[in-house]
């Protein structure tokens, strides 16, 4: 049976890993590589890379990031952060990445979601949204705009629309995070999932707002997720991957156990 | 012989710009591996063992496949019954042929590429066990229902008459073949590449297989 995934992220800003909140405040947490390799040996089941400067002057740091990573953590790699152009693209996978994530770039130009998928696979593309609630009547069905540029420009597209439209250009799968739980330890928006995975085939991956495990039993349960992603409970060691695999294995949904999570 | 056990295990990985070879690359490297990798058919002389990677459709894999003059330099080497391994879309071009764009492949087994069907989710992304069918040393010291990482739409189906080739299946809505294994021909629809510790086992297992195999020195 398909496992659910455990996914951490490593936010990389000028060839360090950071994490703010809400995109904000960054703070150094270590060298991408070598926490690649840790979270490898911990259960991690796949990794993400989000390049958060996205300087087109530093890109060569990243591409160095991800060669060394592919050197010394042997699980999938997804690299997202300022890819516009399917050579771009091309760039990252040849330096060892899996998967490439495309955000803001194909909110601009939708059809780099197609030009990417034709040439690469499908399953190569991921497409990252960056989800932000509305402010609704009592009520009322919640709805989500798209974001951009990491949360700090507006749009008027609507999240589960575009999850759809991606689709249906060539997306493989969805990274959905939302903005208003990013960083702050609530949970993860499972009202914004269900919505999103209920209408698309693809995998999704929950993102924005663990805290503990009960937001990572949620996310698959609540949400529908295939994979939940996390960031700051991992580099801050507040909870192992060992320790919230086995805590979804508890609670029936199937993860792939490591040694270490068995023993 | 003295010298075949002295020397490392020559390993040529095709590459038709289908994506990500530093990872296979890597991992064949971390097992004892001396890999090349392979532009065109002359660098494939003075090998041990082929192993075709590549993820995305047959049809472009093909077509670059012709443009780099690969097809019928891999053909001879499948047919003179050499070590070769297949992974993901690299197993799937030997079936004869694929639903996914209709392309004929290469065709050394009986069978086709075809759409997961009932699946859940498609692309079929993350890890998931592999059964085996039977004992194969590609697989010694690990596990039966061990997990390992995929990404795929599509898999190859071997027609009934090459049902022996089958060497393990997982299930995703419904069992598909996920090894197939005839003589020194392998393949995988998985990554050992990216599939952890298991992943480099399975590796190291072929590179001992290869080894072990009657024609794994290069051709006189």
């Amino acid at each position: 049976m398909l496992r659910r995934r455990v996914i951490p992220c490593l936010d990389v800003a000028d060839g360090r890993v950071v994490k703010g909140t809400r995109f904000v405040d960054l703070v150094d947490e270590g060298d991408p590589p070598e926490l690649a390799e840790r979270y490898a040996r911990e259960g991690a089941d796949e990794l993400v890379f989000l390049d958060i400067t996205a300087a087109p002057e530093r890109r060569g740091t990243l591409l160095d990031i991800v060669e060394r990573t592919a050197r010394r953590a042997f699980i999938p790699l997804t690299v997202g952060g300022g890819v516009r152009s399917v050579s771009e693209m091309r760039d990252v996978l040849r330096a060892g990445a899996d998967k490439v994530s495309l955000n803001t770039a194909a909110v601009a130009d939708p059809n780099l979601i197609s030009r990417c998928a034709s040439r690469f696979g499908r399953q190569a593309v991921v497409v990252a949204i960056d989800s932000r609630r509305n402010v609704g009547p009592d009520g009322s069905p919640p709805t989500w705009d798209v974001v951009v540029k990491g949360g700090r420009e507006s749009t008027d597209l609507d999240a589960v629309a575009w999850a759809e439209r991606a689709v249906d250009l060539g997306a493989g799968e969805l990274l959905v995070t939302s903005i208003d739980r990013d960083g702050t330890g609530t949970g993860f928006d499972t009202d914004l999932l269900r919505a999103i995975t209920e209408r698309v085939g693809v995998p999704v991956i929950a993102s924005g707002g663990a805290a503990g495990p009960a937001d990572f039993i949620a996310a698959v349960r609540d949400g529908g997720a295939d994979a939940v992603l996390a960031a700051s409970i991992f580099h801050r060691r507040i909870h192992s991957i060992t320790e919230i695999k086995a805590a979804m294995a508890e609670a029936g949904i199937p993860v792939r156990l490591t040694p270490e999570v068995a023993a | 012989m003295i010298e075949a056990a002295e020397r490392p295990t020559r390993i040529a990985v095709v590459d038709y710009g289908a994506g990500n070879l530093v990872s296979i690359e890597q991992a064949l490297t971390r097992v004892g591996g001396q890999v090349t990798i392979a532009r065109d058919g002359e660098a494939l002389r003075d090998v041990d063992a082929l192993v075709v990677p590549g993820v995305g459709a047959a049809g472009p894999a093909m077509a670059r496949l012709e443009r780099h003059d690969l097809v019928q330099p891999i053909r001879a080497w499948i047919a003179a019954e050499r070590p070769f391994l297949g992974i993901c879309l690299g197993l799937q071009l030997l079936f004869e042929g694929s639903d996914e764009d209709g392309a004929t492949t290469l065709g050394v087994l009986p069978g086709r590429t075809v759409e997961l069907v009932d699946a859940p989710t498609l692309p079929h992304i993350g890890w998931n066990q592999v059964g085996l069918e039977r004992a194969h040393p590609l697989f010694d010291g690990i596990a039966d229902q061990s997990d390992f990482y995929f990404v795929h739409s599509f898999a190859g189906q071997p027609e009934p008459s090459a049902a022996a080739t089958v060497l393990a299946t997982t299930e995703h809505g419904r069992r598909f073949v996920s090894a197939v294994a005839r003589g020194p021909l392998l393949g995988v629809q998985f990554h050992p590449e990216r599939s952890g510790d298991d992943g480099l086992k399975l590796l190291a297992n072929f590179l001992a297989f290869v080894r072990a195999s009657p024609r794994s020195g290069a051709l006189a």
